[in-house]
């Protein structure tokens, strides 16, 4: 039983499928230790983004008001897609290394802990 | 003839269990289409206790008496200019969250009650559940009433209803009522009438009439004192369903724990919205959320639960999670739509100083080590002429709809992330709360109309954000969005009171 209903075997609209997207997916990232930012944000964005144009153009865009922002060394940021250890290749797009709809990277930047120190 | 006066006993039951008849050519499962596909085992509906004996004209009369005097009150109160003798316009915000996001729930609850008052195969619980519907539909337009005045003198007002459908926070009071409207007419009772009604409405009334008290708005004061007879009488409907359950059919014990134990947290994640209320928008405050939720939550809970305990029924496990987000869950509110007040139909600011030291005070764990820097900052930037506005959408909760701004209480600077995968898809979580209510009825939450996702499937008008919150959401923007300070609300205030903002004040020192 997947739901209590009136109907035998109900099967709910899924409301989110991909296909509503016009040509996008959607993808969370969120930064830890970075609470300024009061959750993770969520992007649209077509499955053939380089993982470069995620860096380049679409993070400063959510990101960069923050003062660490720009202290970031991408080299040794680290990152989790869907909680699992995930090394990005730059010049790959979302879809090819497995960031798929509806998705959470997080990324981690040892070194900045936020406004003061305090996660924020 | 006789004109013998009857004595209220046989006058209640006449006018209320003998209305029922026996159905001589129709099948009750026919006419009770809604009563079995839950799993709730009735035996014997004569055994249901009515937890009021109220007839209807004598509610009626009662009913006409209180709402009377509430006019008068409200007249008086438009009469005196009251929108001026609140503490400070700030205040109204409160009244603002309050008009959007709760009154429409009591119209939901109207709904909710007259379709479970047709439901049920016993006529002692369909008449308490008619009445209680009727209270619902008056409370949502006194209530109405009440704040009309406000709509006069401030923003924020004027598409309360129009807003509740569509603003992407009022989703999450909205979809907490529907989830309840479309579940069975048992697990209708236990979310609204026993979960919101009985365990959680002193969290919810209380700090919002206390609030009002402490903060001179007789009209929302008068209005919770006039709703209160009617509470106590819905709260003893929420425990006798509970009971009446539990005492039909030992096998009802594990569905109804299982209710009361997603009701819980689905109600106490909407009360997310209270503790902000408390500890940031109250210029007088009435106590902390911390230490409302001690007493209405975990004293009262706590001993109701002891006496559930004898059917069987223990506290649930999430009650642990929610006394754990205590000391947070207010300033991770107030941060959430500090980011996002260019969205809001309300104002929202940086508490001043004093403030600030009375959010230390009563939150000596958590606030100056997490939150103080960062709410330094923003005000910092705001000074700077910056004022901070997240740029991006916020990433949502299935279930709850709130924007994933809660953290793990184990590592209090970490968001918490819960995820599922359902029939190929990804659905992300902020608790285990939410996650667990969506892995049991997946199909039901797969259809959560999460207000960023329509957003970006374009099913919210134009291409940019202004069309999003002007045209879809109806806000009048740059009256009813953004800070406090600036706002015409503001720029109204202090011309009633002859004050000057602080930023007119230095231009004429220099």
């Amino acid at each position: 039983m997947a739901v209590a209903a009136i109907t035998e075997n109900y099967v709910g609209e899924r409301l989110d499928r991909v296909e509503n997207f016009h040509g996008n997916q959607v993808l969370y990232v969120g930064w830890d230790n970075h609470l300024m930012f009061c959750a993770p944000v969520a992007f649209a964005l077509p499955p053939e983004t380089p993982f470069s144009k995620l860096l380049e153009e679409v993070l400063p865009g959510a990101f960069s008001l923050h003062p660490e922002f720009d202290q970031i060394d991408w080299g040794k940021a680290q990152w989790l897609l869907n909680g699992e250890a995930f090394t990005p290749r730059q010049d790959a797009t979302l879809a090819e290394q497995g960031i798929d709809h509806k998705s959470i990277l997080r990324l981690a930047t040892p070194g900045l802990d936020g406004i003061k120190g305090s996660g924020s | 003839m006789s004109s013998k006066k009857l004595n209220l006993k046989d006058k209640y039951h006449l006018l209320t269990r003998d209305l029922e008849w026996e159905f001589s050519y129709r099948d009750r499962k026919e006419i009770f289409q809604q009563e079995e596909f839950e799993g709730i085992k009735i035996t014997d509906w004569s055994k249901w206790d009515d937890p009021f004996r109220l007839t209807m004209d004598s509610y009626w009369k009662y009913q006409a008496e209180k709402e009377k005097k509430l006019y008068a009150i409200f007249d008086a109160f438009a009469q005196n200019n009251g929108q001026q003798n609140v503490t400070d316009a700030r205040y109204v915000n409160a009244i603002k969250l309050f008009l959007t996001g709760v009154s429409p729930l009591e119209y939901a609850a109207f709904s909710g009650f007259a379709h479970v008052g047709r439901q049920f195969g016993g006529v002692g619980a369909r008449v308490a559940c008619q009445m209680q519907s009727l209270d619902e539909l008056r409370h949502v337009q006194t209530q109405i009433h009440a704040m009309s005045h406000y709509n006069k003198h401030f923003d924020g007002f004027q598409d309360f209803a129009h807003m509740h459908d569509r603003v992407w926070y009022l989703s999450v009071p909205k979809s907490f009522f529907d989830d309840a409207r479309s579940a069975g007419p048992f697990e209708f009772m236990v979310a609204i009438g026993f979960s919101f009604e009985y365990v959680l409405t002193n969290l919810l009334f209380v700090p919002f009439m206390s609030g009002a008290a402490f903060n001179g708005d007789m009209a929302t004061v008068t209005f919770g004192f006039s709703a209160q007879s009617d509470e106590a009488r819905h709260m003893t409907l929420g425990l006798e369903i509970i009971k009446f359950m539990l005492e039909q059919h030992p096998d009802n014990v594990p569905i109804v724990q299982r209710w009361i134990n997603k009701w819980l947290w689905r109600g106490y994640r909407v009360l997310t919205l209270v503790a902000m209320m408390m500890d940031y928008m109250l210029p007088n405050k009435v106590m902390s959320w911390q230490e409302s939720f001690e007493v209405y939550f975990e004293e009262a809970a706590g001993s109701l639960f002891k006496d559930l305990a004898r059917y069987g029924i223990e506290m649930p496990d999430y009650a642990a999670d929610a006394i754990a987000e205590k000391e947070h869950l207010s300033h991770q509110a107030w941060s959430i739509f500090y980011n996002y007040g260019h969205a809001a139909a309300f104002h929202t600011w940086m508490p001043t100083e004093k403030e600030m030291d009375w959010l230390s005070e009563k939150y000596p764990n958590s606030f100056d080590k997490y939150y103080r820097p960062r709410f330094e900052k923003w005000r910092e930037m705001e000074e700077a002429g910056e004022r901070f506005y997240n740029p991006t959408l916020p990433m949502l909760c299935q279930t709850c709809q709130i924007p994933m701004g809660f953290t793990d209480m184990e590592n209090p600077t970490i968001t918490s992330y819960r995820q599922s995968v359902f029939d190929g898809e990804r659905y992300n979580f902020c608790s285990n709360g939410c996650k667990d209510i969506f892995d049991y009825e997946p199909e039901k939450y797969v259809q959560a109309w999460l207000p960023v996702h329509q957003i970006y499937q374009g099913n919210c008008g134009g291409a940019d954000m202004e069309d999003v919150l002007g045209d879809y959401y109806k806000m009048n923007l740059g009256s009813d969005n953004l800070d406090f300070h600036g706002s015409p609300d503001e720029a109204r205030w202090n011309s009633w009171h002859n004050l000057e903002p602080a930023e007119d004040k230095l231009k004429k020192a220099s």
